[in-house]
């Protein structure tokens, strides 16, 4: 079933034009992996599905993007709502410089989702074991969370995400600033967050994207060159560019 | 003279340098490498002139006058003279060596002024030929010393350092000869009036002490109701907290507008704007409020039935609020510009508004920097003098009421120490004792407040 539908999206930075005309379907409850050079426009693409470019003064969206066949571009979307539903991990882990528990409340806490302490505590607890996270701060939810690890800063960020049960999670190159056994933790949490999120993820690494997705889209110099089933794309892509990428000849 | 000498010293410094870098360049011609860039042999030739003239000119500035003196007031020596009366003789023979002598001259000061005379005159041809000498010693000794694998970039490093070294010390010695002058005079004036009185006492009316005749005996039981420093001290801190109701709001109201709302055009604009606020002198803003904040209160009060005095509280504090708000502003500007956009983008894709971004994250990860800044805005609100002065009287009043007058600590130095004082009387001694608990209370403030901006610092680093 398809989750997400871009059709014909351009995006300008000013004048500079940085996607021109993608078109891509997302599957639900698949990873589905964008993959290209640096400045391909991948995560401009990403950050599309969440209206995250709207904070950029300068940057102006055109097409259209239907999630739940609901054009997120029309002026009737409500940005607070949608990204209620579409939650976000980004590449450096940026958790909040406050308690872990208050990290994982944000959401909850600004949508009004709690109703009580008890439910709230419910919340952070599932959301922290959602994130094989909670064995290791269970004891320590008051203590501030810049003060964990990279890799639980990030599994902090993605327990920060899945608190609002989002429907999709977007998670730009979130494994960059980590090394492989925190990666490997996060490619494994990937993998059972599927179950119940649509995941698209945008990474560097190719092995990454074979490893933890079902579909792939390959962009190059603001343009979807190709995608469809990571298998079909890995081991027999259509077009030359992806062939070469892949095979690590540019890029 | 010693203009000339002067510029023929920093003359000689520049054809050192030339021919340091000259001697560097033939050396490279002969296919050797250097062990530095040819301008450092340069530099190291300029410092071998200079730092011999600059110890042997300071040398010459502090002995000169002890020894020309003490050669002219030999001839006086044995002869049964008091060191005042000595001085005075010496002063007799400057004077009139200068021309500028009018009372009676007696053939021995004429003797004396002709010696001074000559002294000082051989003691500057002596200057010159003796400075000159080492310049050209020492420039010729150094330059002697280059040669291929001579070591220059070490020496020209070390002074540099030593000159940066000196200047931060002359900033910091400044500071403590600060202390050093308040704190004799403070501990004079405790001789008399005792500290409890002064730190507990409710009367402040220094005026009294004017009328003693400087002939008469001290008696300290004159004193006692006089300097109590609680009104003034109240005052300060009454009139800082109105300063502070008035800045803290709009200064952080417009340094958060500034930093996350204004866009950058109207942010390239209205910053340097408010920083004007901060370069007005203190003055103009005592003008203001006592020329037009303060009788347009007046006006407002009495219109409403209530008691106002033109020169009141409210119209100070409030004007000198006006003054910090680009203190405020500005310094949180920076901090809330500081935090990492990445915090602000974790919250926007989390679906929180613009102020509830600011409310939950921003504003507590920028809070130990907003207090660093208002705490510096502290320190300078009860360091203001001028507006309080114009705007708030001086009687010290010991009082809570905005309406009334009250005076400070800053008000209160410029009332004792304007005109005729007499050194050594409790009432001048009284505004040391003032200056240095002023300095003392800013000091704290200012202490706290670096520590809490450091402490934010570290977080993000």
């Amino acid at each position: 079933m398809i989750k997400i539908k871009a059709k014909d999206v351009d995006v300008f930075y000013g004048k500079k034009q940085a996607l021109f005309n993608i078109s891509l379907d997302i599957e639900e409850n698949q990873v589905t992996a964008l993959i290209g050079p640096s400045g391909c426009g991948k995560s401009t693409f990403l950050r599309c599905l969440n209206r995250m470019n709207d904070v950029i003064d300068i940057c102006s969206v055109k097409g259209e993007i239907l999630i739940n066949d609901f054009n997120i571009n029309d002026k009737s979307c409500d940005v607070v709502r949608l990204r209620e539903k579409i939650g976000m991990v980004f590449q450096k882990p940026n958790p909040f410089p406050k308690t872990l528990y208050e990290n994982v409340s944000y959401g909850p806490t600004i949508h009004g989702i709690a109703q009580s302490k008890q439910e709230m505590d419910e919340i952070v607890e599932t959301s922290l074991k959602k994130a094989a996270l909670w064995e290791e701060v269970k004891d320590r939810l008051h203590e501030p969370g810049t003060g964990l690890s990279g890799g639980q800063q990030q599994r902090l960020c993605i327990a920060r995400a899945i608190s609002v049960r989002p429907e999709v999670i977007l998670m730009d190159e979130p494994c960059s600033a980590l090394d492989p056994i925190a990666t490997a933790q996060i490619e494994e949490l990937i993998d059972e967050l599927k179950k119940e999120h649509t995941i698209i993820i945008v990474t560097h690494s190719m092995a990454q994207a074979a490893r933890v997705s079902q579909n792939t889209g390959f962009f190059h110099l603001g343009q979807l060159i190709e995608h469809g089933s990571t298998d079909k794309i890995f081991k027999n892509p259509d077009n030359k560019k992806t062939q070469d990428y892949i095979t690590g000849r540019f890029g | 003279m010693n203009l000339i000498l002067f510029t023929f010293i920093v003359l000689l410094g520049f054809t050192s340098y030339y021919f340091g870098r000259k001697k560097a360049y033939t050396i490279q011609s002969t296919k050797k490498r250097l062990t530095a860039l040819p301008q450092f042999y340069g530099y190291y030739l300029a410092i071998w002139c200079a730092i011999p003239a600059f110890i042997i000119f300071s040398l010459w500035a502090i002995f000169e006058p002890t020894i020309v003196k003490l050669l002219v007031l030999s001839d006086y020596s044995n002869q049964g003279y008091l060191d005042d009366e000595l001085n005075l003789i010496y002063e007799k023979t400057k004077a009139l060596s200068r021309g500028q002598f009018t009372g009676e001259i007696t053939p021995f000061i004429e003797a004396s002024a002709e010696k001074y005379l000559s002294l000082r005159s051989i003691a500057q041809s002596s200057k010159v030929v003796i400075v000159l000498s080492a310049i050209i010693a020492s420039v010729a000794y150094a330059y002697k010393r280059i040669s291929s694998n001579s070591r220059t970039r070490e020496p020209v490093e070390k002074f540099l350092n030593a000159v940066l070294f000196t200047a931060s010390l002359a900033a910091i010695l400044t500071t403590v000869g600060i202390v050093f002058s308040l704190i004799f005079q403070t501990i004079d004036f405790f001789k008399v009036i005792p500290l409890f009185d002064f730190v507990f006492g409710t009367h402040w009316y220094p005026a009294k002490a004017f009328v003693r005749d400087s002939s008469e005996a001290l008696d300290p039981s004159m004193y006692s109701d006089t300097f109590g420093a609680v009104p003034i001290f109240a005052g300060t801190f009454f009139i800082a907290f109105i300063a502070m109701c008035v800045a803290i709001p709009i200064g952080l109201m417009s340094g958060i507008y500034l930093a996350e709302y204004a866009s950058y055009k109207v942010r390239q604009y209205a910053k340097p704007l408010i920083e004007i606020l901060a370069g007005i002198p203190t003055v103009v803003y005592g003008f203001f409020a006592a020329l037009t904040v303060g009788p347009f209160l007046k006006e407002l009060g009495t219109s409403m039935g209530l008691e106002v005095s033109a020169e009141s509280a409210l119209a100070a504090g409030g004007v000198m609020g006006i003054m910090i708000i680009p203190f405020i502003s500005s310094l949180s500007d920076d901090v809330i510009t500081s935090v990492p956009q990445s915090l602000r983008d974790g919250s926007y894709a989390m679906g929180a508004t613009k102020s509830e971004t600011i409310k939950r994250v921003i504003f507590p990860a920028a809070l130990p920097g907003i207090v660093g800044s208002i705490l510096l805005g502290v320190s300078r609100a009860i360091g203001e003098t001028m507006i309080v002065v114009m705007a708030s009287g001086l009687a010290a009043n010991l009082t809570l009421n905005p309406l009334e007058s009250t005076s400070t600590i800053t008000a209160q130095i410029v009332v004792i120490l304007i005109g005729d004082q007499a050194f050594g009387d409790p009432k001048t001694q009284a505004a040391f004792a003032l200056g240095m608990s002023l300095f003392l209370v800013t000091l704290c403030l200012n202490i706290v407040a670096l520590r809490v901006v450091k402490k934010y610092r570290e977080k993000y680093e």
